[in-house]
């Protein structure tokens, strides 16, 4: 029997959970549990420098392990500065565990020193949340979170600790439990085969048909047999924001991203279907558009491991609980016995469609005269100079959706950035969570100049722990997404959405110890990036001066159909 | 269309908030909500009345049972059911509203549960509904004060909500 006091039980079960890293930050209530830290070996901490950027770190390598990320933040201030990451995980479906500390039992609800009600605070915004009562919990707390956070569909799982649940003079015998059982809690594991069936009939019928795959793909591991699926088919496929690169991004079939910034092919090829195959979706308003006007020939065949997903916002025709892999599964079976045969001659003509639809718009912008690069031109470039390989991490405004449509990812898990939550500041430390966990990857923060300063005191986490990320700013000088909506909706009226006296970013990157290039020309732009790259070793923050006045296009017409978008400043379809 | 869900949940401290902050959250509507422990001391036994077209209630019992600490939701309007609610009244009691009090509450089998010079207490269960009718058919000029427990619900025969 082995005795150890509730910190040692929780790096304990951590280890034995298998995980080697966590992100934190210490602070009165979580005293005990970083001495029980300096006191092993087992697990490295990585000291951030404000508590949303431990979140953030612990989520991106969820994001490429499908494995859940641990963050450690004392009570009150440093359980707050957590909440904007536990709820970019939580919109993602990101599996998440995030141990906060909690003043004393005896003084919970007495307005103590650094007190908030965590669980309360966090509440709509975790899978499920526990709070520690005895020390001896503390084993299969921990277990139960890990299991409830990957498990289903994903999610953050918060664990308030009171500080005297970890005393040190305080042992108990510590027993890891091998397995979990919860009456309350039973994702489902298999589809209905009656439904499956169905839908196989609609899949295998369809004239026009589209897969529309999200980020449960990825999350659910199925992007083998979804590839399998829709190259036996020869069917096209569109991509989520959440589910780029779960279909190749360079492959024929791949029709790109859809939705409001999705491309003109993607939107057209939903709109005219007859059959919509969608699997690890939610029908996001960022992809319906109007809904009475969404989709209007088409059959929808919904597969989700979420029931609350499927008829939320589209009624589906034949909606399929359960986790895509399995289901994926036995649709390929039954296209291995299938009799009937896909209508190649209808296909034949939606494929002609298609290209069509391609060749008119396929993924172009606008290069004016002017000096000026474009901010897909540093896109692009990052794709060739990384060949399309490296993990992208992004922030969020327009450099999100120009990396988004441009570079194109033929892996999945490559692609991180908040999608649900929509979090500036998000790209930084998340490229930073990955590069500790893949140090010998290429790591891309794909950024803004007004994102970046929403995390930029992380550059000393990445001078103390050596994290060589490359920051790809491109700095068009405003909030760019804001002036967007800015010139469409206000007439240009550019409120607040200037970032006048922006920092000499060169300088400020320097002063941590790093390099920085500043890159204002394109025929510069491939000699410093691939430059930029090959400093293996250092953080490199590549300034890059942009076109302040480009839009992102297409873009759909608000609550017009799918197809309804502007093309460029004057087009419109 | 007004439904009555009956959930089943973990007896541990905060489930109960996950419940009604789930309302909230998603902008449900609750008219009634009722709790207590069942013979089972793990387990709670919620009944919550709601209303809204089959649309929201269905995301209402999806969104319900996917809280980890739900165990099961069944929609008992959807069955044979029996509804009951307790409801105490406290009336100004004088001169001839003393006599009326007391015999509307025996007609709708009610019971006088507290009386003073001045006022009454009068205890009715019934179905929602029944209470209602009580309370329009006394004069509210007498009424001091309403309290009402919100709906208890059974399903009818062998059907039951268990583990
Ligand atoms: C934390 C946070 N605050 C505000 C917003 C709203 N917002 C969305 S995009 C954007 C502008 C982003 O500017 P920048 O990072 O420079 O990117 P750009 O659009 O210029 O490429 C803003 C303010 C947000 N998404 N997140
Ligand atoms: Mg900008």
């Amino acid at each position: 029997m082995e005795l150890l006091s509730g910190a040692e039980m929780l790096i304990r079960a951590l280890h034995d959970q298998g995980i080697t890293k966590i992100y934190g930050y210490p602070g009165g209530s979580v005293l005990h549990i970083y001495d029980a830290l300096f006191q092993q070996q087992d697990i490295q901490h990585i000291l951030v420098r404000h508590e949303q950027a431990a979140t953030h770190m612990a989520d991106a390598y969820a994001r490429a392990t499908g494995k859940a990320g641990v963050a450690l933040v004392t009570s009150g201030p440093g359980a707050t500065n957590a909440i904007t990451g536990i709820a970019t995980a939580y919109c993602d479906s990101i599996p998440m565990v995030v141990i906060t500390g909690q003043v004393p039992s005896h003084l919970i609800g007495e307005d103590a020193f650094q007190e908030t009600d965590m669980i309360g605070i966090s509440r709509p915004i975790v899978k499920h949340s526990f709070s520690v009562k005895h020390p001896s919990e503390i084993p299969g707390i921990v277990k139960k979170a890990f299991h409830i956070a990957e498990s289903g569909r994903p999610g953050p799982v918060v664990i308030d600790v009171p500080k005297d649940m970890t005393n040190p003079t305080d042992k108990f015998e510590y027993v890891f439990p091998k397995t979990v059982k919860m009456r309350s809690y039973n994702p489902v594991t298999k589809g209905h085969s009656g439904q499956i069936k169905k839908a196989f009939d609609l899949l295998i019928n369809a004239k026009r048909p589209i897969i529309y795959a999200g980020g449960g793909v990825i999350i659910g591991r199925a992007c083998d047999e979804l590839v399998e699926l829709a190259k036996t088919l020869n069917y096209p496929v569109t991509n989520t924001l959440m589910g780029l690169g779960g279909y190749p991004g360079t492959d024929r079939q791949s029709v790109g991203m859809l939705g409001m910034h999705g491309s003109y092919e993607a939107n057209m090829t939903m709109h005219h279907s007859d059959m919509i195959f969608a699997v690890g979706v939610r029908f996001d308003d960022r992809v319906t558009n109007g809904l009475e006007k969404f989709c209007p020939t088409a059959k929808i065949v919904h597969i989700d491991i979420d029931p609350t997903s499927i008829s939320k916002n589209i009624r589906a025709d034949v909606p399929i609980v359960g986790p895509a892999k399995a289901v994926l599964q036995e649709f390929l079976k039954l296209l291995k016995a299938s009799k009937v045969k896909p209508d190649t001659e209808a296909h034949k003509a939606w494929w002609h469609q298609i290209d069509d639809w391609r060749t008119r718009h396929g993924g172009r912008f606008l290069t004016d005269d002017s000096e000026l690069m474009k901010p897909q031109q540093v896109i692009q470039m990052l794709s060739k100079v990384t060949n399309g390989d490296a993990y992208v991490c992004s922030d969020v405004g327009q450099h999100q959706m120009f990396a988004a449509q441009y570079y194109k990812f033929n892996k999945p898990n490559r692609w991180i950035n908040s999608g649900g939550l929509g979090t500036m500041g998000f790209g930084f430390p998340a490229a930073m969570g990955i590069k500790v966990n893949f140090p010998d990857a290429d790591v891309a923060c794909v950024t803004g100049e007004g994102s970046i300063q929403m995390n930029i005191q992380e550059l000393s986490t990445c001078s103390q722990y050596d994290i060589p990320v490359k920051i790809i700013c491109l700095n068009n000088g405003s909030l760019g997404m804001v002036r967007q909506w800015q010139d469409m909706n206000y007439e240009s009226r550019h409120s607040h959405s200037y970032m006048e006296s922006l920092p000499d970013f060169v300088k400020l990157v320097e002063a941590y110890g790093h390099v920085g290039m500043r890159v204002e020309k394109y025929a510069d732009l491939e000699g410093a990036m691939r430059e930029a790259f090959a400093m293996k070793d250092r953080l490199v923050f590549m300034d890059i001066i942009v076109d302040p006045k480009e839009h992102v296009y297409p873009m759909q017409i608000p609550r017009g159909a799918m197809r309804d978008m502007l093309l460029s400043k004057t087009e419109r379809t | 269309m007004r439904h009555i869900l009956s959930v089943l949940l973990e007896n541990e401290p905060g489930a109960l908030s996950r419940v009604v902050g789930l309302f909230s959250q998603r902008n449900f509507n609750i008219e009634t909500l009722t709790v207590a422990a069942t013979d089972d001391p793990t387990l709670s036994r919620i009944t919550i009345t709601t209303t809204g077209v089959d649309k929201v209630v269905e995301q209402i019992t999806k969104q319900l049972n996917k809280l980890v600490d739900v165990v099961k939701v069944v929609d008992l309007t959807e069955g044979d059911h029996i509804e009951r609610e307790l409801m105490m009244v406290k009336y100004k009691a004088t001169g001839a509203a003393r006599d009326e009090i007391k015999r509307t509450a025996d007609i709708f089998r009610g019971q006088i549960i507290d009386i003073t010079p001045t006022t009454y207490v009068v205890q009715l269960v019934g179905s929602s509904k029944k209470l209602d009718a009580f309370m329009e058919a006394l004069d509210t000029s007498q009424l001091i004060e309403v309290v009402r427990t919100g709906v208890s619900g059974i399903a009818r025969g062998e059907k039951t909500l268990s583990v």
